[in-house]
């Protein structure tokens, strides 16, 4: 009970923060103007044959969302404990009774709360905008809505990972350039590192065995596989190329890795938090 | 150790790879009891605390809060903590901020706030921390290490940065606080500050405890002389200089030191010279001669 109340106030305290410094504001419109832009200035799923406006914005976005939800996680997060080591907060709250453990947890639930708001608000009102505009169909409400929690669930991630950093540094101004580092690295270079091998192994062995593995091994790669393969399972959408079907293993594989991503970040965040002399 | 020690810290020693941070201490606080921690920067009080709140590694010696052990949850729940410098987050109101450490401390939040009121930034509580004063965020600081009446009150310089009125009102909570029967540790390196509101000093020098005890102990052990200051009629502190002997500080001035047990012989002395004397001033060693004489490095040739 008192472990509870103490993480439950270690959440609010930061769910309170960050809409006090304007995060869930900020967070909320990012997500819906790119989601809004994607659905009425790009190609225009308009005329697309086959597939509703719904699914086929449902499908850009997933691809979207692989650069903006995992930005966002590590903004609202970077800051959170190498923040309060540079404030010497820090100490004053490992005098209290609380656990390490429930401090980071607290933390962890409190910047969920705000990605979660952020989320659904934000791809909400712009499903809402496309529903309006183009008509509703149920198959693009699921795409939309397994868009939103496993958008969550990536983000989770990187709150993980920026939980990781910032517990990993006394500095602020550190703890922002690793992450700046590590989102370029998980979700631009590493798909340019893939892009490369398929190049140069045209079609070979890495292609069709490890390639796909490479693919669910990195989190945000995971989330785009996993949408697309569902989209594609009942709709046919353009660009997936049959995704599915070439695949080695069934798509919730990716779900389990994004799951497995988030308990190893997790863990290493509460191993260098304990680690942590203040 | 007795029952009524609330902090025993014996033979510690921490190092930092090669510096030694604090050097073989050892020092105790009673119940009710205020010690005051004084030191040069980089002396080691910091540290001290560190290793109190059970966050350092200990190198020799052991450390008991309450007869617990530093960092276990007991001692958590005896301990509270100022650290030095310490920015609460500007967007939290100071009643947002107490109701987080009294959630944190597991104590009813309601009961809390009303220390509020007890440091004197009650009209302040529903503004931002932002937009306190120096003085207002350490009266917050010191609300929030009141919270659920502490046995031990650890202030790691609480009192710097504030202006002398802001100080000794500071001060005064602190006393009320001691009187209702907390132990108070508290470290300053301003030295006079401390004079009259403490019970005790140690005087830390590079890690080592260089001095511990009672202020008016200390001085009679540093046997530290008593100045006069005798000015002169007219003037003329040449003619006084050649009857008193004592140092010539200008025109006007001479002065003289003496013992604790001559004072009043040295007075009656003055006190025969009549005309020649307009003035008479006394001055008794403070903390602050007390505190360089016994952080000063032994001359060399003084038997150790
Ligand atoms: N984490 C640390 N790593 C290395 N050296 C440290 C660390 N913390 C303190 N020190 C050193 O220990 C000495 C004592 O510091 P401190 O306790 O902060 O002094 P004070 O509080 O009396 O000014 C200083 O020389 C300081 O540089
Ligand atoms: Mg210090």
């Amino acid at each position: 009970m008192k472990s509870l109340s103490r993480i439950a106030a270690v959440a609010n305290t930061e769910t309170r923060l960050a809409s006090r410094n304007r995060w869930v504001l900020l967070a909320t419109l990012i997500l819906v103007l790119f989601a809004l832009a994607l659905a009425f200035l790009g190609a225009g799923p308009a005329g697309s044959r086959g597939a509703s406006a719904l699914t086929l914005t449902a499908a850009s976005l997933a691809t979207l969302s692989v650069y903006l939800i995992p930005l966002i996680a590590l903004l609202l997060s970077y800051e959170t404990i190498a923040g309060e080591i540079e404030r010497n907060t820090l100490p004053l709250v490992l005098a209290t009774p609380v656990r390490r453990s429930e401090i980071l947890i607290g933390k962890f639930l409190g910047h969920i709360a705000v990605l979660s708001v952020a989320t659904v608000v934000g791809y909400g009102i712009a499903g809402a905008a496309v529903t309006l505009v183009h008509g509703f169909d149920p198959g693009g409400a699921l795409a939309w809505t397994r868009l939103i929690v496993t958008g969550i669930l990536l983000g989770a991630v990187f709150v993980a990972i920026g939980i990781l950093v910032s517990a990993s540094t006394p500095r602020v101004g550190t703890a922002a350039a690793l992450l700046v580092g590590i989102w370029l690295l998980l979700v631009v270079l590493y798909d340019l590192a893939l892009l490369a091998g398929l190049i140069v192994d045209d079609g070979g062995m890495f292609t069709k065995t490890i390639f796909p593995l490479l693919v669910v091994a990195n989190p945000g790669d995971a989330f785009r596989l996993f949408n697309l393969a569902a989209l594609e399972a009942s709709a046919p959408v353009a660009g997936t190329d049959g995704l599915a079907r070439s695949l080695p293993f069934p798509p919730a594989l990716a779900l389990a890795a994004l799951a497995g991503w988030l308990v190893v970040m997790l863990s290493a965040g509460l191993a260098r938090f304990r680690r942590l002399r203040p | 150790m007795t029952n009524e020690t609330l902090l025993g810290v014996d033979d510690l020693t921490i190092a930092f790879g090669p510096l030694t941070a604090l050097d073989h201490v050892s020092l105790s606080v009673q119940k009710g009891e205020r010690l005051a921690l004084l030191g040069h920067n980089g002396a080691g009080k910091s540290t001290l605390f560190r290793a109190i709140l059970g966050f350092l590694f200990l190198n020799t010696g052991t450390i008991r809060i309450a007869d617990a052990a530093p960092g276990s949850e007991r001692a958590r729940r005896a301990v509270s903590y100022l650290p030095e410098a310490v920015a609460f987050p500007k967007a939290l109101t100071g009643s947002e901020v107490i109701t987080y450490f009294a959630r944190l401390k597991g104590e009813p939040p309601r009961k809390a706030l009303e220390l509020l009121e007890t440091v004197g930034i009650a009209d302040a509580s529903k503004r931002r921390v932002g937009t306190y004063s120096k003085g207002m965020r350490q009266r917050l600081g010191l609300a929030q290490a009141l919270i659920g009446r502490p046995d031990l009150l650890l202030l790691d310089e609480p009192t710097s940065g504030l202006d002398p009125i802001s100080r000794g009102e500071f001060y005064d909570l602190v006393d009320r606080v001691a009187r209702q029967g907390a132990a108070v540790l508290l470290s300053s390196h301003s030295l006079t500050e401390v004079e009259a509101k403490t019970d005790r000093v140690a005087i830390l020098s590079k890690g080592r405890l260089v001095a511990e005890g009672r202020l008016a102990d200390l001085a009679g052990a540093a046997a530290l002389p008593i100045k006069v200051r005798v000015r002169a009629k007219g003037a003329d502190a040449d003619a006084l200089h050649a009857k008193i002997g004592g140092r010539r500080l200008n025109g006007r001035l001479v002065e003289l030191d003496c013992g604790t047990g001559d004072k009043m012989a040295v007075l009656s002395r003055l006190a025969a010279l009549g005309d020649v004397v307009a003035d008479i001033e006394i001055e008794t060693p403070r903390l602050d001669d007390v505190y360089r004489h016994y952080s000063k490095p032994p001359a060399p040739g003084d038997a150790a």
